[in-house]
């Protein structure tokens, strides 16, 4: 029953359109439809909804959007179309022109059901099929696309010949392709290419579509749309995997970040430090201040609030990390568990200050315009934010790697690690070395939070999110190696990810605790252990 | 020295007078509460007494720490998970006990359940019901999961730090799963609402100071394991172990044998503690599971000082009682101060803990007068029996 009313609805567009371009060369078809909507008959606007869109007239897209607006008022006795702006001003929609005599007194909208109102959409649809901005046709060459509406066939063929664009033309040959899928009258030839079409669009639409093939069509058109379908699903499964990837890399990327300075000073110096999530949670406060600071004295310079607030949250939380280290953790050397112990109750005072002066809420830290949007990759929607802290976890890491391995201070640092009385014996400060170390590594849990400042909430409680999880990427990868935190950082966060879609978020993360409680029980000093000869390491 | 019966070796002074200090309180609390008449400026309120029973368990929390921490050495930071545990098996039998008193009245399920539109009690509620199988699952869930988890943790020789941070990411994940709904055991919100236990009401005055009365046993009966432990020949390995634990396997000893077994006990003495918890204060939700319980309790025990077991009780006394003066008053901003504070200023100024440096400080005078006189008097009385040998440094 419906199918025969789409079928005399199109067939009426048709004939339509067909008269619409027939009578177009006479330059008033536009003109001779008005007529047509103040008849206030359904059949007749139909009618002349499709002689305006079909006119060519550059004052069919104000009509329909007004038609579609519920703008469009007439009146029948003075046969007079008029549109009415947002702002309540007339204007003649025969010649565009401010309306200013006395309105007729018959004044009412022109009305609409779902069908015309449907009509009115692929009319403008048509419109902006053939519009100047290729954004704009290839929108909606897309929404064609989605809405499969036979309306446009006629406007889309044009279109597609006028195009120049090869994108959008492509969008537009899948609305096409689209449109004969859904055309019960199409040939079956036709329809296997149109598949051919669609498969290579190959996205979730694409599928709904193929699923949605009437299952009274011809054989090989069943047998190719199985077919497209298998494929598009291999593709949009081998997408999904790569997504998790990607999203994995990305939370593995921050696990990584919050997890670096970490495996200094647990890695390298073997202090336990609870309070290193509170390093962080400071780095983060220091781009909160630096962003208020720029946001009333110098808002331009917002876009490089990041860059400015990098090298302030290093030397910040380094000095913080320093005084610790020389008023408290320096006496507990050689004993961990006090340390431990120790590390805590500063992370408890330093959180507790930091809630005394900033209060215990959410604090607003902005994205830099740069920062913020995103792109498709692919099957993928890449954030930017999310890339930059990829990139900038990257560079972190080689610059730390870079510095152990190459500057006079690493080479003091690795020397200490390996034999202190060795490194003491050939005259390196150890005491100094010591306070540099930790400093270091609680500068680099600073800049980690300008980073995190950007994809979560600052409050104080910031580091307690991300300590156990630290410890868990620095005792998986190995103690004392940063290649291993690298890796574990990366285990763990595309694990988790790969194990969400099925497990949960939360289950996730408990399977990965579990997992590397048993994975400690087997090796006992992580994935990369510095080779000893000590029977307690 | 060694030939003393061990009941003697068991008891000397300082546990003696523990335990008659704390069937003085068991006997004092509650006829100050029910015999002494409110307007009496002696009456003890049923607040207190709830207050009192709550620390009771925390110093029993504390003391199962100790057994661990000051004697092997191992610190976990997941006996929270142990006393929530616990907690939740006696929280099960609690609802259980509800029946048709709940909002819903439904005779089965806890409210929670028909909440969530479930409609039959999952397998691991069965049996809840029964007083005796519930108390048998205080102990035995926590055993078990403390049996498992350092089976595998000292057979390969995880020590140190890292048992530490394992253990805690144990209660975390622990804490994780009670959060759902979908485990079973009221998520979020946890178990609430009690009626009664044992068919006396859990708010009347008399169960509350029952309750008290009770928890005091536990704490006087745990103690006396722990001190049985800690002064056999089994408890002098379990030092060796805390102070040289390559040296005392190359001896022959079975390291992680001894570890396990006392591991085990001391889970489930905090699971008996989070038990006897649960009815006093009313409510056990996931919250108990977070990590920074665990390591406050631990911090009890070295503010009493480790390794002296009556000093894991008075730190647990003193600290919580701390943490009420200064959360329920104008000072609530500055306790994560004090607790800081505490933390830091205990590892680094008093490492023994007031008992320790107490019977040190003690141990230090009696030398220096006995050298003084010289005199012969039987050197039997050993005052530091108690305290740890020497500093407890090599745990790792």
């Amino acid at each position: 029953m419906r199918s025969l009313f789409e079928r005399f609805a199109i067939a009426l567009l048709v004939a339509g359109l067909f008269a619409a371009h027939a009578t177009a060369a006479r330059a008033g078809a536009y003109e001779d439809a008005l007529p047509k909507l103040t008849l206030d008959s359904f059949s007749d606007t139909a009618d002349a909804i499709d002689a305006i869109a079909g006119s060519g007239n550059p004052l069919a897209p104000p009509l329909l959007q007004a038609l579609k607006d519920q703008r469009l008022l007439f009146s029948a006795e003075a046969k007079q179309v008029l549109i009415k702006s947002a702002d309540g001003k007339l204007t003649d929609a025969a010649t565009g022109q401010p309306f200013t005599a006395a309105p007729p007194s018959d004044l009412d909208n022109v009305r609409l059901n779902n069908r015309l109102r449907n009509l009115t959409d692929a009319a403008l649809g048509s419109l902006t099929l053939m519009a100047g901005d290729a954004g704009k046709r290839y929108g909606a060459a897309q929404s064609v696309f989605k809405s499969r509406d036979a309306s446009a066939a006629a406007a889309l063929d044009k279109a597609i010949a006028a195009e120049k664009d090869a994108g959008v033309k492509k969008a537009m040959l899948e609305a096409k392709a689209a449109l004969i899928l859904t055309d019960a009258g199409a040939a079956a030839a036709d329809k296997v290419a149109a598949i051919a079409v669609i498969r290579d669009r190959g996205d979730q639409d694409s599928l709904a579509l193929l699923q949605s093939l009437p299952a009274d069509a011809p054989k090989d058109v069943i047998a190719a749309a199985a077919d497209a379908r298998a494929k598009i699903e291999r593709n949009l499964a081998l997408w999904n995997t790569v997504q998790n990837f990607w999203y994995g890399l990305s939370l593995g990327s921050v696990l990584l970040l919050a997890a670096i300075g970490l495996a200094i000073t647990f890695g390298v110096m073997g202090v336990i430090n609870m309070a290193h999530g509170e390093m962080v949670m400071l780095g983060a406060y220091v781009t909160y201040v630096v962003q208020d600071l720029i946001r009333a004295r110098y808002p331009g310079l917002f876009d490089y609030s990041l860059a400015i607030a990098l090298p302030l949250a290093f030397l910040f939380s380094a000095l913080v990390g320093i005084i610790i280290e020389r008023s408290v953790i320096r006496f507990l050397y050689g004993r961990p568990l006090e340390t431990l112990l120790a590390t805590w109750g500063i992370s408890l005072v330093l959180q507790q200050a930091v809630r005394a002066a900033f209060g215990p809420t959410n604090k607003e830290v902005g994205n830099p315009s740069w920062m913020s949007g995103a792109f498709d990759l692919g099957g993928i929607l890449i954030t930017y934010n999310r890339l930059w802290i990829i990139v900038f976890t990257a560079i972190v890491f080689v610059a730390l790697l870079a510095m152990l391995r190459f500057t006079r201070l690493g080479l003091e640092m690795r020397a200490v690690t390996q034999n202190r009385s060795m490194a003491a014996a050939v005259g390196i400060r150890t005491a100094r070395i010591d306070a540099l170390t930790f400093g270091l590594g609680s500068g680099i849990a600073g800049i980690a939070g300008v980073a995190l400042s950007q994809i979560d909430n600052v409050s104080p409680n910031l580091g307690q999110g991300y300590i156990i999880d630290s410890f868990m990427v620095v005792v998986f990868g190995g103690v004392g190696n940063l290649w291993g935190t690298l890796v574990g950082a990366l285990t763990l966060g595309i694990a988790n990810k790969f194990l969400e879609p099925f497990a949960g978020a939360v289950l996730g993360k408990i399977a990965i605790l579990v997992f590397i409680i048993l994975f400690i029980q087997k090796r006992p000093r992580g994935m990369f252990a510095l080779k000893g000869r000590a029977i307690e390491a | 020295m060694m030939t003393s019966h061990p009941l003697i070796r068991m008891l000397d002074r300082g546990a003696t007078l523990f335990l008659v200090l704390l069937a003085a309180f068991a006997i004092a609390i509650p006829v100050l509460n029910l015999l002494v008449p409110a307007s009496s400026s002696l009456h003890v309120s049923t607040y207190l007494v709830a207050l009192l029973g709550k620390y009771i368990c925390y110093g029993l929390l504390a003391l199962s720490i100790d057994l661990i921490w000051g004697y092997v050495g191992i610190l976990s930071l997941g006996h929270g998970a142990f006393f929530a545990l616990g907690g939740y098996a006696m929280g099960m039998y609690l609802m259980r006990q509800i029946g048709t008193r709940g909002v819903y009245a439904d005779p089965i399920l806890p409210d929670f359940m028909v909440f969530l539109n479930w409609k039959e009690l999952p397998f691991f509620w069965y049996g809840f019901q029964h007083f005796g199988y519930a108390m048998f699952m205080v102990l035995f869930v926590p055993g078990a999961l403390a049996f498992v988890f350092g089976w595998f943790a000292f057979r390969s020789r995880v020590t140190g730090v890292y048992l530490s941070i394992i253990t805690q990411a144990m209660t975390y994940a622990l804490l994780l799963g009670f959060f759902r709904n979908n485990f079973g055991f009221g998520g979020n919100n946890g178990l609430t609402d009690f009626k009664d236990i044992l068919g006396f009401n859990v708010q009347a005055e008399a169960t509350r100071n029952a309750l008290l009365v009770i928890s005091c046993i536990a704490l006087a009966i745990c103690f006396l394991i722990c001190r049985a432990i800690v002064t056999s020949k089994f408890g002098k390995v379990l030092v060796a172990i805390r102070d040289a634990e390559a040296r005392t396997r190359f001896m022959g000893y079975r390291v992680e044998s001894y570890k396990l077994f006392v591991f085990t006990v001391s889970a489930c003495m905090a699971g008996v503690a989070g038990a006897l918890y649960v009815p006093q204060v009313g409510i056990i939700n996931p919250s108990e599971f977070a990590p920074g319980n665990s390591i406050e309790a631990v911090i009890w025990v070295a503010v009493g000082g480790r390794g002296t077991l009556i000093g894991a009780v008075l730190g647990a006394f003193v600290v919580n009682y701390a943490k009420t003066f200064f959360t329920t008053g104008l000072l609530a901003p500055y306790w994560l101060f004090v607790l800081g504070g505490l933390f830091i200023g205990t590892t680094l100024f008093l490492p023994r803990g007031i008992v320790g440096t107490w019977t040190h400080w003690r141990a230090g005078v009696k030398e220096k007068s006995e050298a003084a006189r010289s005199a012969a008097a039987e050197d039997g009385m050993l005052p530091t029996a108690g305290a740890p040998a020497t500093q407890p440094s090599a745990a790792e």
